[in-house]
């Protein structure tokens, strides 16, 4: 039986804006497999930000059950949830946000620096191997504002990737990169996929669902279409 | 998260804005550097005050007449003559821990000697006077008790008597000298002694037998005050309270009259001088300690344009793990290092400008121990108080709207 990276079950999430109560995510269900490529859609107002945000248990469901790898996240107290971000989940934001004049090295080695359990000596050997898995080896002494686009979000993706997390959260990853990098970048995803990473992608372009191997369309806090992708486009390194 | 990793996270983050960093930390060195300063120079002064007060005497107890009422009129103590010979034996009697006691006369006038005159005070002493003012004899001979007996007609000069009457003269010691057309033979030259506190010349001075001065130059029985030496400091109170003892007894005052004389003791002195210059020191301290304040200002408002400005950093971290307590204690810790470092440096400049302000000017400066730990301590305390609010906004912050932040 295939391991269920993420199982969701009728998740709801209502917000209240004055004395009206929205409902932005209305009651959504499905699992994500281990080692999954899977590529969320929707316009916005689809609820697809607000479903990233309790995928990367930044925030909890107000009713429904998420399980990461087992842990129900609904009934974590914010530094369980902190917990949970250290060590289960690899972010990668649309813009980046490395520190600045930092080094890549010691943008990577961040969340090694919450995990108390990982000694200097080891997070700089983690950091440099993460950063040599998205092709940087020889650009780890330098800062963001020495790097390409391109390159700073290897940077930001080596830095998802050093914790060793059960699922790679990425939030329209490719959003500020031009069609050529988009295509690298992509190509680095279907590359970790490959080799046994679990991806869930976030984003509005219907191109770069192609690249995956699975899409879940959304459209006003429901999910409308959960489908495999048969041609699936691979990249060539 | 460790403190040594907090501490590195820390550092980083000020490393990333060195001038800012420097600039903030610039408050509170210039708070740290002006409290170890100032209380340099009110510890200073005070210090001097005390020593200066200290050469006076050794362990110096001074009686003088009380105020009276005679006739209606209220009298001026120094013109009471209540203080007398008897008043001298009975305290010689009855109080067992002096080490030496002498009367005093004195009497305004010039001096004369050949074409030379000086405006000076006679003062009129017993032998033990020297011992009591620590005053020492540089050329010559004090005069003996078989003198003071005689009256003899012998005189000791200080520095600035000598200098303006013999300006000239070698050996001063032998010379004539006439006051109130009295000579006196001059038998020794005091050693200086330098101007005291209150900017008087402790060597412009001549003293005598106190029997010559009453008798042949002010004919007079009384004494106007009567100096003594306590034993040692810690017996300095109780040797105040038998001389009161015995010239209440000498003055056969009931025990519901008041004291027709004043007894002062050196340590009096000092403390009356020395709270004035305690008081100097908490003024200058406290005015100090303000600008420390307003430097602790300077670091909240630079530590909340940080959280805002570094909200996305906030956000990230956040995001990747952090915790609200680690948020905290980093921007805390920004706080505090931002603080006692500036605190460091400030301990540094100040004793540097303290001790080069006491060469330069010739002030006396003395840093004590509890100052540098107190300022240390207090810009600690400032990091913490001043930095927590900040960094409690910015634990609070919540990752989601923090990483949208713009």
């Amino acid at each position: 039986m295939e391991n269920k990276i993420i199982r969701i079950a009728n998740l709801k999430r209502d917000f209240s804006v004055g004395i009206e109560t929205v409902h932005a995510l209305k009651g959504v269900s499905f699992d994500v497999l281990e080692g999954e490529f899977v590529t969320i859609m929707g316009a916005s107002g689809s609820g697809k930000s607000t479903l990233l945000n309790i995928l990367g248990a930044l925030d909890r469901p107000s009713g429904g059950d998420y399980l990461l790898d087992g842990t129900n996240v609904g009934t974590l107290t914010k530094e369980q949830l902190a917990g949970i971000r250290n060590r289960k989940i690899g972010f990668v934001f649309q813009s980046f946000n490395l520190l600045a004049r930092t080094s890549a090295l010691e943008n990577v080695e961040l969340p090694l620096m919450y995990n108390a359990k990982v000694s200097p000596r080891e997070r700089r050997e983690m950091a440099c191997h993460a950063l040599e898995t998205v092709g940087l080896a020889d650009r780890m002494g330098h800062a963001p504002n020495q790097l390409s686009g391109g390159q700073q979000q290897r940077v930001a993706i080596a830095r998802a990737l050093v914790n060793d997390p059960v699922m790679v959260l990425a939030d329209e990853a490719t959003g500020n990169l031009d069609s050529k990098t988009t295509l690298d970048i992509m190509g680095l995803f279907q590359k970790l996929n490959s080799e046994g990473k679990t991806i869930v992608f976030v984003t509005h372009e219907n191109e770069i669902a192609e690249y995956s191997n699975r899409t879940i369309v959304l459209k006003d806090g429901e999910i409308v279409k959960d489908y495999t992708n048969q041609g699936r486009q691979a990249i060539l390194d | 998260m460790t403190v040594f990793n907090l501490s590195k996270i820390a550092v980083k983050a000020m490393a990333r804005n060195k001038m800012r960093t420097f600039l903030t930390m610039l408050g509170i060195i210039i708070g740290v550097t002006s409290v170890i300063t100032m209380l340099a120079i009110g510890q200073g002064s005070k210090q001097s005050i005390q020593e200066q007060i200290s050469s006076m005497g050794a362990n110096m107890i001074m009686v003088h007449p009380g105020s009276d009422v005679r006739g209606g009129v209220r009298m001026d103590p120094s013109s009471m003559k209540s203080l007398t010979l008897d008043d001298l034996s009975a305290i010689r009697r009855y109080a067992t821990h002096l080490s030496a006691l002498s009367p005093m006369v004195s009497s305004g006038g010039q001096v004369i000697a050949g074409g030379s005159n000086w405006p000076t005070t006679i003062q009129g002493v017993g032998e033990d006077f020297l011992m009591i003012r620590k005053m020492e004899v540089a050329e010559g001979v004090m005069f003996t008790d078989y003198e003071v007996k005689r009256a003899a007609k012998v005189c000791l000069l200080g520095q600035t008597v000598a200098e303006n009457l013999f300006p000239d003269v070698e050996n001063v010691v032998g010379q004539t000298v006439r006051f109130k057309n009295i000579p006196l033979k001059v038998i020794g030259v005091l050693a200086a002694k330098g101007q005291n506190t209150f900017g008087q010349d402790q060597d412009d001075v001549i003293l005598a037998p106190y029997t010559t001065i009453q008798k042949r130059i002010m004919a007079i029985t009384h004494i106007q005050s009567i100096y003594a030496s306590a034993e040692s400091e810690g017996v300095s109170e109780q040797a105040e309270k038998e001389i009161t003892m015995a010239l209440r007894a000498s003055h056969s005052l009931a025990d519901d009259e008041e004291d027709d004389f004043n007894v002062r003791s050196q340590q009096e002195l000092i403390n009356t001088f020395s709270s004035t210059s305690e008081m100097l020191t908490l003024l200058l301290g406290a005015i100090a300690g303000i600008s420390l304040l307003v430097g602790g200002i300077g670091i909240m408002n630079i530590m909340f344009v940080s959280v805002t400005e570094r909200t996305r950093e906030i956000g990230l971290r956040l995001a990747v793990g952090g915790r609200g307590r680690d948020i905290l204690s980093q921007f805390l810790m920004e706080a505090v290092i931002v603080s006692v470092g500036g605190g460091l440096f400030g301990v540094l400049l100040g004793l540097a400008l303290a001790y080069g302000m006491g060469n330069m000017l010739d002030w006396p400066v003395v840093v004590t121990n509890h100052s540098i730990v107190i300022s240390f301590v207090v810009c600690a305390v400032v990091g913490i108080f001043f930095g927590w609010y900040p960094a409690r906004k910015a634990a609070g912050l919540d990752p989601i709207e923090a990483l949208r932040y713009e």
